[in-house]
């Protein structure tokens, strides 16, 4: 008996010690891949993805990993400057998007009841039109380019995080200490930054890190509808939009392995949000 | 008084998707007002050389040498009167322009609604029935990864598979090319659908299937299943008479608040298959600055969505063991 | 261990631990039950009476076989001699033993009463007639059958739980809790249905803290405590006075009942993270001595009852 707990606890323990190990893993594959293609979009020069009409069509090799396209730019080279824009756009937008979800969150969960009701109405708003549609009109409006892409995916994202933030927010204001500094005097903007906002950092992490990999899927779904950013600057989407053409005539690898390595940056950044959800609360986080 | 119950939530909630659909309308005219697109300019551009009069009396026309206010005010009274202009792309009413394209859409829409909503219960259940097991995670892998993948890179993947390698499908459009409307056999249509219907299916199943599993594993946890299994029932027994019963309404439920995400997946999916549908309209009203048109299916998708929350909050209601009551004393 | 009695149930130094999440992910065994041992023959009721949170309804799952997957069990349960394996459990679970479980919650809130009280299977048609008449014991009306849980009062939860007990043909009935919320009356008619099945030649094991109703149907008493079982007395010894009684904990109990004074015990049952080494009850002994916080005394036989102390004569 005795054995057998202490075998399940050292299980156990290899466990956390794996959720830990997995989250350091994921961050270093994920930085870089990041830093990879970041730095594929700054060094690798327009050259590289030039035309060349003798390489044109070319499946992949060892000296083209993804292949060529029709115009004979290596595919790699243009997937991992696409990747770059993707990831910018995606790191902004939900950067924006979670500081909208702060404030509005914490504006609910402290303001006046009106004010709570009203911005309840405002995330069924944004909720209620679909966010595709929601970002088209967005884009449109902006002149489409990459003004309307950041703003379309920052406004349609934070809602969820802001109902988080707000049922967080209003469960501190619950707690004992923060009444003990009222008694004592202390202002709600005093309460606000030394109580309130250092424990919303976390949640602040958490939701950034998970909003990021539908901000991505979003941007590249946009994208690939034609909006967004001009066809020559190459992100993901418009790489698969344009590959649409060549379809028939066989070219698999052309919307094969851009997609690929869009759909592995979403999972890596999706289990690391997860992961980090889980070792900040592993109580509320269970699977 | 269940009839006066349901009629009181739908009156609050109706209120509530009025006040809702103002606001997109509001929001949605600002939006257009804003673009730097002159929809005169686009205008002029599809139709051909046009004289500086002829210009400026569209303009005229179009009001848009009112203040903004007013136009709002003119372009709401049209929509009230069911008058929602005329689609610049289409040539016609954009009510009928609608009305054609969501009966595609709608197709599209409840089969991949009804596909994945069944596959998505019965993976679910079978995932929560063997929690932890093989099969569970397996299930639970494929369901996250396939939450990762964009509509439309699967969809040009199943385009890939089915239509170019094996030639199952056509690539792209609802009926075949060349073949007038009226006849396009059903089966045609049927044929064109499969591929998008597919694609949409399979990734809104994943949400359904976790959202399922997770469901079935709080009931078999709950004391009651403990009960019955004190009372010597077994696990098919458990599931048969407390299982079911208890995840159908909340997944069902689940299915109508994804109308939001079940509409933007058929935009992708209807672009990759070039289906005739909502999906395909709005994003080719966009690039071509057709603003009537924009912003009516801005306005039908919103209502469209609302309607599915809608259904999603009675039938919650339903499951409120305060309406139940009136069923029991029935 | 030569076939002396066979019990109908006969649990010998039973403990169940639970492997808990602590704070910051430590991982902690919490045991629960601890050495306890009961029995239980045909044609007695047992009351294993202890005070709330004292984990008596974990015993009811241990014998059962329906503890959650964290517990571990040690220890040797027998019915009608034989070992209770998991498999053997499944068999005799709702067929030999029923459980009446403590609240409703046990009751599934989508499902109509009679529908659960007459349970599954093919035959449970043919208990309608059954079901009537307890109904109409339990005063019950007919019409409760087709409400569904959430509509009943806490007692009728109650007398539903205990309907869903009586109406098989278990050999031996495991109520746990089975009376608060009921009216007095109702209270009686429930134990007078488990003295009957008792009479009948089968054994219930009565789980409970209402020591006093209990004195008045069971035949023999466990004093549960922190997990472990004090004294086995028979009921008579409770009656017949403090002096009857074998452990200090079953004394003070008897003069915190209201008829003998009403004086209650000082200090809290300890939790089960943090027992006491010794005696579990050493903390708030009068007589406790060095070797009772050093060591736990064993159940040792005494003037016809069990007592788990050193000093008990």
């Amino acid at each position: 008996m005795n054995e057998l707990t202490v075998q399940n606890s050292s299980v156990f323990h290899g466990k956390r010690i794996n959720r830990r190990t997995k989250t350091v893993i994921l961050i270093i594959l994920i930085s870089a891949i990041i830093a990879s293609a970041l730095l594929a979009g700054v060094l690798i020069s327009d050259e590289a993805v030039a035309a060349d009409f003798t390489n044109a069509k070319q499946k992949p090799s060892f000296e083209h990993l993804f292949g060529t396209d029709w115009l004979g730019r290596d595919l790699f080279a243009r997937t991992m400057k696409g990747l770059s824009i993707s990831i910018v756009v995606g790191v902004v937008a939900s950067l924006i998007s979670a500081v909208i979800a702060v404030l509005v969150g914490i504006a609910a969960a402290t303001g006046s009841k009106t004010l709570d009701g009203f911005i309840n109405w405002l995330i069924d708003l944004v909720m209620g039109v679909p966010h595709l549609v929601l970002i088209i009109l967005i884009s449109f409006a902006c002149g489409r380019g990459l003004k309307g892409l950041l703003a379309g995916i920052a406004i349609t994202h934070w809602t969820s995080l802001a109902r988080l933030i707000r049922a967080e927010v209003l469960q501190l204001r619950s707690e004992q200490y923060i009444a003990v500094s009222r008694k004592l005097g202390k202002s709600n903007g005093w309460i606000l930054i030394n109580h309130i906002l250092p424990h919303m950092i976390p949640q602040f992490v958490v939701g950034l890190v998970l909003m990021f990999p539908h901000a991505i899927l979003h941007e590249a779904s946009i994208s690939f509808l034609g909006y967004g950013l001009p066809p020559e600057q190459p992100a993901i989407g418009i790489i698969l939009s344009e590959s649409m053409k060549y379809l028939s005539s066989g070219m698999w690898w052309l919307a094969f392995f851009p997609g690929l390595t869009l759909v592995i940056i979403v999972i890596l950044f999706d289990r690391l949000g997860d992961n980090l959800k889980m070792l900040i609360d592993p109580y509320s986080a269970q699977e | 008084m269940i009839v006066k119950r349901i009629t009181n939530v739908f009156f609050r909630y109706a209120l509530r998707v009025i006040t809702l659909l103002f606001a997109v309308s509001v929001i949605g005219f600002t939006l257009v007002s804003l673009s730097p697109v002159d929809p005169v300019q686009q205008y002029v551009l599809s139709v051909g050389s046009v004289s500086p009069e002829q210009r400026a009396e569209l303009e005229d026309y179009w009001g848009l040498n009112d203040p903004p206010v007013e136009r709002f005010e003119n372009c709401l009274s049209a929509i009230l009167h069911g008058d929602f202009g005329t689609s610049l792309l289409y040539r016609r009413p954009v009510i009928d322009v609608i009305r054609e394209k969501f009966a595609n859409t709608f197709a599209l829409m409840l089969c991949a609604w009804v596909f994945s909503g069944v596959i998505g219960f019965i993976l679910g259940c079978v995932m929560g029935a063997n929690r932890d097991r093989a099969a569970d995670k397996i299930l639970k892998r494929i369901c996250l990864l396939l939450c990762s993948v964009p509509t439309f890179w699967l969809g040009l993947l199943l385009l890939l598979l089915f239509s170019v390698w094996l030639g199952w499908f056509p690539i792209g459009f609802s009926s075949p090319i060349g073949v007038m409307n009226s006849d396009v056999t059903i089966w045609q249509q049927i044929h064109h659908l499969i591929l998008p219907a597919l694609t949409l299916s399979l990734l809104s199943f994943a949400n359904v299937a976790l959202h399922t599993r997770q469901k079935l594993i709080d009931v078999l946890e709950s004391d009651y299943v403990l009960f019955a299994k004190a009372r010597g029932e077994s696990k098919r027994q458990i599931m048969k008479r407390h299982g079911y019963r208890n995840i159908i309404m909340p997944a069902l439920t689940l299915q109508f608040a994804s109308f939001a995400e079940l509409f933007g997946g058929s935009v992708l999916a209807e672009n990759v298959f070039s289906y005739p549908g909502l999906g395909s309209a709005v994003s080719a009203a966009g690039l071509n600055s057709d603003v009537p048109l924009l912003l009516g299916i801005t306005l039908f998708s919103a209502l469209f969505v609302f309607t599915g929350n809608m259904i999603a909050n009675l039938l919650y209601g339903a499951i409120d063991p305060q309406i139940k009551e009136s069923y029991a004393n029935e | 261990m030569v076939c002396k009695h066979e019990h109908l149930l006969d649990v010998q130094n039973l403990s169940v631990s639970f492997k808990m999440y602590d704070r910051g992910l430590v991982q902690k065994e919490l045991k629960v039950i601890s050495d306890l041992s009961v029995s239980v023959d045909r044609g007695e009721i047992l009351a294993v009476v202890g005070s709330s949170g004292s984990g008596k309804s974990l015993l009811a799952h241990a014998i059962m076989g329906i503890l959650p997957e964290n517990a571990a069990i040690q220890g040797a349960m027998k019915y009608q001699g034989e070992d209770m394996t998991p498999e053997y459990q499944e068999k005799l679970r709702g067929r030999q033993i029923a459980l009446v479980p403590q609240s409703v919650t046990y009751l599934d809130p989508l499902m109509r009463v009679e529908k659960q009280v007459l349970g599954a299977g093919k035959d449970a048609k043919k208990k309608i007639p059954a079901l009537k008449g307890i109904f109409n014991r339990l005063e019950l009306d007919e019409s409760v059958g087709k409400q569904y849980p959430y509509q009943l009062s806490g007692g009728m939860a109650r007398r539903v739980l205990v309907s869903t007990a009586v109406i098989g043909d278990a050999e031996l009935v495991i109520a746990d809790e089975p009376t608060p919320g009921m009216q007095t009356g109702q209270a009686i008619e429930a134990l007078r249905i488990f003295r009957e099945l008792a009479d009948e030649g089968k054994g219930v094991l009565l789980i409970t803290h209402d020591i006093d109703l209990a004195l008045n149907f069971a035949d023999k008493i466990a004093v549960f405590y922190a997990g472990t079982t004090l004294e086995l007395a028979s009921s008579g010894d409770f009656l017949s006075g403090e002096e009857s009684l074998r452990h200090p904990y079953s004394k003070a109990l008897w003069r915190a009942m209201p008829q003998n004074g009403f004086e209650p015990l000082d200090g809290f049952q300890p939790f089960s993270g943090s027992l006491p080494s010794g005696c579990l009850f050493s903390p708030r002994c009068s007589m406790c001595e060095k070797q009772c916080r050093q060591k736990i005394p064993e159940m040792r036989e005494l003037r016809g009852g069990f007592v788990r102390c050193f000093h008990a004569t």
